[in-house]
């Protein structure tokens, strides 16, 4: 039996494959960028969170700098209580701003975090003291045909 | 006509018994396998010489199949994403369905077509011909020295060889893609990484490839080792290999796509 033969053709596709799931990890997904596991988290409060997803991007001008970790209902407040892991690389001020913002027209929804100008940093598990909810279509419609009915009388009189 | 309704239910009930009997006798089978394992593990040049026979040689057909399931799929996925103007996001969609789904699935298809379906006619030829008796007169367990090396053959080559099938499906529809529509490269690649998750996407799908890899290697050393030792015998055990693992593969992957990606989004 030609056994070293079978050993480099074996070792020669083992290393393929391994290659392949290396570049399926690095180049495919990214493993180099953000994972789960590390880095602090972080709590905000929204009074709508329209529709936020778990493991949508936290970015702070533009830039990914965390994923929302979990999102769920405080039953006392009725607020949506959402759970955000920021990179260890990244540190935001007391009085930084949360917002749920839209990429693009129909794209998804992430957290958009605006720093202020507090000298203190947040620390892992701190609450984000302000936050401002996801714009919902219909709210804004009907305010708009709200105020336009408000008008009009004010107008013929 | 009493007589022939008795016949029918006597034929289905004879054949209901008779596929739990078999089922029995495989989940018999698999235990006596898992115990043969520990004797195997320790040969490790059993198991390169059936991951040669199995997996290298199915290594061009995986290869050239993903490159083209790959292209397929970025060309149908052009056509449609482009009418909604969002042609980069084409990387994304070829990337989580090869990954996910067709990566694993369709490796798992074409490796019981080109490779349980020789393992089945190699045991049950053994069968046939008495050598797997005749090793048991020498006091050499055929479980350990020739089906349990097969098995996890099967086990070893089916992870590698879809992380191969979807890794020429991304480089298909690259070359689709980016090289002869002319989306933007950064664009491509880009948005793939931002959508592929590493732990949810990647290691689901290869364990999914792996749990396949057990079915159809169990199946198909099953099927040889229980074939009759006829001509015919080998014939039907062979094309019932391809066809058990087949649907197995199928329904277990309907099953496990519940299971990891269900509520995920």
């Amino acid at each position: 039996m030609n056994r070293s033969k079978f050993d480099f053709a074996v070792g020669l596709f083992v290393a393929i494959g391994l290659l392949a799931m290396v570049f399926m990890a690095l180049k495919v997904g990214n493993l180099a960028g953000f994972d789960s596991g590390s880095g602090y988290a972080l709590e905000a409060r929204f009074d709508n969170i329209g529709g936020l997803k778990v493991r949508a991007p936290v970015k702070s001008a533009g830039v990914v700098v965390g994923r929302v970790d979990s999102i769920g209902l405080d039953s006392e407040t009725y607020e949506a209580v959402v759970r955000l892991r920021i990179s260890s690389n990244y540190r935001f001020s007391k009085d930084t701003i949360a917002s749920i913002l839209t990429s693009g027209l129909l794209g998804e929804q992430y957290v958009g975090l605006e720093s202020g100008g507090d000298p203190v940093y947040l620390a892992g598990g701190d609450r984000l003291g302000k936050t401002q909810s996801a714009m919902i279509l219909e709210k804004l419609i009907s305010q708009f045909l709200f105020s336009k009915a408000a008008e009009t009388p004010a107008k013929s009189q | 006509m009493i007589s022939q309704l008795a016949e029918f239910f006597q034929d289905l009930g004879h054949f209901v018994t008779s596929r739990i009997d078999r089922l029995g006798l495989a989940a018999r089978f698999a235990g006596l396998l898992l115990l043969a394992l520990g004797v195997s593990i320790r040969r490790a040049s059993l198991i390169v010489r059936e991951v040669y026979f199995s997996g290298v040689r199915s290594l061009s057909i995986v290869a050239v199949s993903g490159l083209f399931v790959g292209m397929v799929l970025a060309v149908q996925g052009y056509e449609v994403l482009q009418r909604y103007g969002s042609a980069e996001s084409l990387g994304v969609i070829v990337a989580l369905s090869l990954v996910r789904e067709l990566g694993p699935v369709v490796t798992a298809l074409l490796f019981a077509g080109r490779a349980s379906s020789a393992v089945t006619a190699e045991i049950g030829l053994m069968r046939a011909t008495e050598q797997l008796a005749a090793m048991d007169m020498m006091a050499v367990d055929p479980l350990s020295r020739v089906v349990a090396p097969r098995f996890l053959a099967a086990i070893v080559s089916m992870p590698l060889l879809a992380a191969i099938f979807s890794t020429a499906g991304v480089i298909g529809a690259w070359i689709i893609g980016v090289q002869l529509i002319g989306i933007d490269d950064g664009a491509f690649w880009s948005q793939m990484q931002a959508n592929v998750d590493v732990r949810i996407d990647v290691l689901n799908g290869l364990l999914k490839s792996i749990v396949f890899g057990t079915a159809v290697g169990l199946i198909s050393v099953f099927e040889g080792y229980f074939a009759a030792p006829t001509a015919e015998g080998i014939a039907s055990a062979t094309t019932r290999t391809v066809v058990i693992s087949s649907l197995s593969v199928l329904l277990l992957d309907l099953v496990l796509t519940v299971m990891m990606f269900r509520g995920l989004s």
